[in-house]
């Protein structure tokens, strides 16, 4: 799967966009999805009683990943569009009254075709409301025309500061910030999603910076979640045969949650 | 403090009420449904717990902890039960607004031995008590108990299947409970007139012919009279006439609640269930509100003095037992809320004040409250139970809209699931019969994997090394009719004793003298007995036998889908399982006093137990472990969340288990959403979801597995902690080890 282009960063027009040679991806991506798991009672994850499509694959390895086992696209199990809008479509009268349909992972936007594809059945002929939980870093590969079919995108930013998002993730930050300026400029409401780690994301500079940024994308940001690193993941990166991490850091505090949550309040932000 | 200073209405305890049918007849819904006020609003208006009701659950917490120590507080050893029995009892004579105990003091237990001297011989015992000989001689010598009777009427095979556990929990060496008295009846009425009304059906069947039927009600119709004559008597021990109607809310609830107290003086039934008073005692606290006679907090003073008392129902039972039904449970089980037929709400403002001695008292297991859900309730009142579930998982909710059509809007719960027309009719009940160990003598032919007896006689093993789904069933059919036989005529069996040595007198005497009985049958191992099928279909089930050559143990190949995932291919076989054994059930020749046969599936806590009775089953679950409680999937493989698990659970049809269908879900808090509002919000949601897709019952429980780790190292900080078991609460920390075990794997809906 190639990286992103520099071009990109600097010039995220549609125009250009749509004048970039495309990925090969669309060529080699079949025409079924890789799905990890679904799960039809989460909250959280988008406003109400949310629908969940966990969808294998992502380039990202944050350190404190909690699925690692959806990293690599083949580990999910193949599933054809019919079928996933199948999954959902039995749950359609509850959703439209208690929540919605989410598509995570993963990284959902590895697998953007199949997924956009769903997300125009989900939203269009079921009616359902939809969100997508991404990190933004892939959205480059998408026409703007993707996101119709999007009511609300929960934007991951792991970090504000680059070396610090490379040190975590692996990759480069500025696509995500990128991405939401194009949300903005598409009129997307978005929730920001922040995960705190001690020792790592806690400092309380970095998260200003973040919260200044926040801000600054205005009124579509409906909320920020500060999300309490856990280590529920952990036993998933031994069964993988990998060594977890963050294996002597600790989940926050409630004290350290709220003064995290305080720094985007005092920018007028919604933060929980 | 007891004296209630009798005022101006004492003449007329039923002025300001509609009149009706209800003055002419015995007729509890008529006077509720010309005289109650539908309530839409929110808890709001709800009052804390006054000085008076702290300090004496203060009292009572002391004795509580003691009594956790001890496994039993004390135990009147030489005084067997009767409603005249004890002397009058008090936590705190000045400081109770509604008074009376079992025996003479709190938590202090009765002996009841016409359920069975055995029981009683047992349970004095493990607790270190030991029996009166005058007790022990009088009931050996001269009076016989229902357990002696049962017994002398059992046959060989039903002998045999009750030992191996393909039949369990059969309620013949106790009381057999789930029989609700019309408790309000008493407030409504008073015991004259209820009297007399006996006396116009006793004297109808003078005329009658006098054969077995007639001459045993007409004996029946008698004791309800006498136990009328003594519940009036007990009362006025305490210094109360309630031989005539309440003329006050606080007279209501103690009338009410001494009608009550009568029936858990004389019967250790499994479950002794309340009924549907909320809002019938509503109307009483609307009229002395209106007159200036109450306040808020009175009105609520005097609900959560009545529930301290059914706080601390107790009997006196055998360790044996507790492993069936564990935490000592009582199943005061209250129903609150439901629809009207004519589509009002059922909800008063005294909905709100039962659920808010949670918060008053905090929470527990008893009384049982149980919220009759619809869709149609107040949306005010929907977003109050699912607070109160959120913060102390000690509600249970049933489906009203799935229950009204067949059982009108008086019907209470009685137990954990089992509706009844309050007044109406009773219910024989009949524990069940263990799906999965059936499914395993199918393939052994009768023979019991686990002893390597034969119970079934007259079946041939299935002798193929790799199991044939057509195959099964045909063998599988007959050993239901055969279970289904054999299983009658034990119920048969203990009714008919039930009713000769241990009948139930003044719960009796609150009913209509024609009745609808059933005969609630019950099934456990549903999700076990559903995923070995679909494991036969859809993958390949190799059988490992023993050198006897009896089938032990089997080797899965492949992925089969399972029960509780809303997969048709497994969630179809479940229904087909639940149908045919009611059908099996309903074919039976005879059913003791015409009883209309029914079925739940719902196993309380009694599924650890079946487990420990059943070898390994083909979908892969070990010898002795837990089956999953009630209707639920079995634990970790509902692997879709709980609204794929509900979903599936909730296509068993109600029709074919009218005595209800258990489910229990789990969700941690964050499950249901990061703040409390939208807790509530998802929570309201999901109970409507399951309510319109026709689902029966569900347990809901809040919190982390972490909560209950640490409450099993800990419990002495979590006295309270209540969780909700297949039917009823229970407070977590007198479980054995074992079952706190089965509740920490059981699968918990978590947010990823």
């Amino acid at each position: 799967m190639p990286m992103h282009t520099p071009e990109l960063l600097q010039a995220p027009q549609a125009g250009l966009l749509a004048r970039l040679p495309r990925s090969p991806a669309p060529l080699l991506e079949p025409a079924v999805g890789y799905l990890h798991s679904v799960e039809t009672g989460a909250a959280g994850d988008g406003p109400g009683m949310r629908f969940m499509f966990f969808f294998s694959g992502c380039s990202f390895r944050c350190l404190y990943c909690h699925n690692p086992d959806t990293w690599k696209l083949k580990a999910g199990r193949e599933i054809g569009l019919d079928e996933a809008v199948a999954e959902v479509a039995r749950y359609a009268s509850f959703l439209r009254m208690a929540g919605g349909v989410t598509v995570s992972g993963g990284e959902p936007l590895t697998q953007h075709r199949f997924v956009g594809e769903l997300l125009k059945r989900v939203h269009d002929e079921l009616k359902l409301h939809t969100a997508i939980e991404t990190q933004g870093h892939l959205a480059r590969k998408v026409d703007d025309d993707w996101f119709d079919a999007v009511d609300l995108v929960l934007l991951d930013i792991k970090h504000s500061d680059p070396a610090t998002y490379r040190r975590i993730t692996g990759c480069d930050l500025a696509p995500t910030l990128d991405f939401a300026h194009r949300l903005v400029r598409l009129g997307k409401p978005m929730w920001l999603r922040y995960v705190l780690v001690p020792g790592l994301t806690d400092g309380a500079d970095d998260i200003a910076r973040l919260a200044d940024f926040a801000a600054g994308l205005g009124p579509l940001v409906k909320q920020v979640d500060v999300l309490p690193y856990h280590r529920l993941g952990m036993h998933k990166w031994a069964e993988l045969g990998r060594r977890y991490p963050l294996v002597d850091t600790a989940p926050p505090t409630r004290d350290q949650v709220d003064a995290a949550v305080r720094i985007f309040r005092d920018r007028g932000l919604v933060a929980h | 403090m007891n004296a209630i200073p009798r005022h101006i209405t004492a003449d007329a305890p039923w002025s300001d009420f509609v009149p009706g049918r209800w003055q002419s007849h015995i007729d509890v819904r008529d006077f509720i449904q010309a005289n109650y006020s539908p309530y839409d609003g929110t808890g709001a208006f709800l009052a804390g717990p006054t000085e008076r009701t702290i300090d004496l659950w203060a009292k009572l917490t002391a004795l509580l902890a003691e009594e956790r120590k001890k496994g039993v507080l004390d135990v009147s050893v030489d005084k067997p039960s009767s409603i005249t029995a004890h002397a009058p009892g008090y936590i705190d004579r000045d400081g109770e607004l509604i008074v009376g105990l079992q025996t003479d003091a709190p938590l202090k237990r009765a002996i009841m031995p016409n359920g069975g001297l055995r029981m009683v011989e047992a349970g004095l015992h493990a607790y270190g008590f030991t029996i009166d000989p005058v007790v022990k001689e009088i009931w050996t010598k001269y009076r016989k108990n229902h357990n002696a009777g049962v017994f002398d009427a059992y046959s060989t095979e039903i002998l045999a299947a009750r030992k191996s556990g393909v039949i369990t929990g059969l309620p013949d060496a106790y009381g057999r409970g789930r029989i609700i008295g019309d408790y309000r009846r008493v407030a409504l009425y008073g015991t004259d007139r209820l009297k007399a009304d006996k006396q116009r059906e006793y004297h109808e069947l003078d005329d009658a012919v006098f054969n077995e039927d007639t001459l045993r009600l007409r004996e029946e119709l008698c004791e309800q009279m006498r136990a009328l004559g003594e519940l009036a008597e007990m009362a006025a021990s305490y210094g109360f006439d309630i031989t005539q109607p309440a003329t006050t809310a606080r007279e209501a609830v103690q009338w009410t609640y001494f009608a009550y107290l009568a029936a858990v003086k004389e019967q250790n039934g499994a479950a002794m269930s309340l009924g549907r008073v909320s809002t019938f005692l509503d109307i009483y606290f609307e009229r002395d509100i209106a007159r200036g006679l109450l306040t808020e907090e009175g009105a609520q003073e005097l609900i959560d003095d009545l529930v301290i008392k059914l706080r601390i129902v107790r009997f006196l039972r055998t360790p044996d037992y507790d492993e069936l039904f564990s935490g000592d449970p009582t199943w005061v089980t209250e129903s609150i809320g439901g629809v009207g037929e004519d589509g009002r709400s059922l909800v008063t403002k005294s909905s709100f004040r039962f659920l808010q001695t949670l918060v008053n008292l905090g929470p527990a297991p008893e009384p049982n409250l149980t919220v009759l859900w619809s869709t149609k309730l107040p949306e005010g009142f929907k977003d109050y139970c699912a607070k109160i579930s959120i913060e102390t998982s000690s509600i249970q909710y049933e489906n009203d809209d799935v229950m009204r059509p067949h059982w009108g809007d008086d019907y209470a719960i009685a137990c954990c699931v089992s509706p009844m027309r309050i007044g109406k009719q009773m219910q024989f009940f009949g524990a069940r019969a263990n799906l999965a160990k059936a499914l395993l003598y199918a393939i052994n032919g009768g023979v019991d994997e686990k002893s390597g007896q034969v119970v079934a006689e007259g079946f041939t093993p299935i002798t193929d090394d790799v199991l044939d789904f057509d195959t099964v069933v045909a063998r599988l059919d007959p050993m239901l009719d055969w279970l289904a036989k054999t299983y009658v005529k034990a119920l048969n069996a203990i009714h008919y004793m039930h009713d000769k040595y241990a009948y139930e007198r003044i719960e009796m005497a609150l009913h209509d003298r024609d009745i609808l009985r059933t005969m609630a049958c019950g099934i456990a191992g549903l999700s076990v007995a559903a995923d070995s099928l679909s494991a036969i279909k859809h993958a390949k089930v190799k059988v490992v036998r023993n050198k006897a050559g009896l089938a032990v143990d089997y080797v899965i190949e492949g992925d089969y889908p399972a029960y509780g995932n809303n997969d048709d291919r497994a969630d179809e076989i479940a229904v087909w399982l639940a149908e045919t054994f009611i059908w099996k059930i309903e074919a039976q020749p005879h059913f003791y006093r015409n009883a209309k046969p029914t079925q739940s599936v719902l196993t309380i806590t009694s599924n650890v137990v079946y487990g420990k009775k059943t070898g390994n089953t083909p979908d892969g679950r070990r010898a002795g472990e837990p089956f999953a409680p009630g209707a639920n999937p079995m634990n970790g493989r509902d692997k879709k969340g709980f609204i794929a698990s509900g979903a599936s659970v909730a296509k068993i049809p109600y029709a074919c288990a009218l005595d209800g269908i258990s489910w229990t879900a789990s969700a941690t808090p964050s499950a249901l959403g990061r703040l409390p509002q939208e807790r509530q919000g998802n929570l309201v949601a999901c109970l409507d979801a399951f309510a319109a897709a026709n689902g029966h019952h569900v347990n809901v429980n809040v919190f982390s597995r972490e909560t209950l780790l640490d409450a099993m190292e800990h419990p002495e900080i979590y006295p309270q902690l209540t969780i909700r078991v297949s039917g009823y609460a229970v407070n977590f920390v007198r479980l054995t080890r074992e079952q706190q075990l089965d509740v920490v794997n059981r699968t918990f809906h978590a947010s990823m």
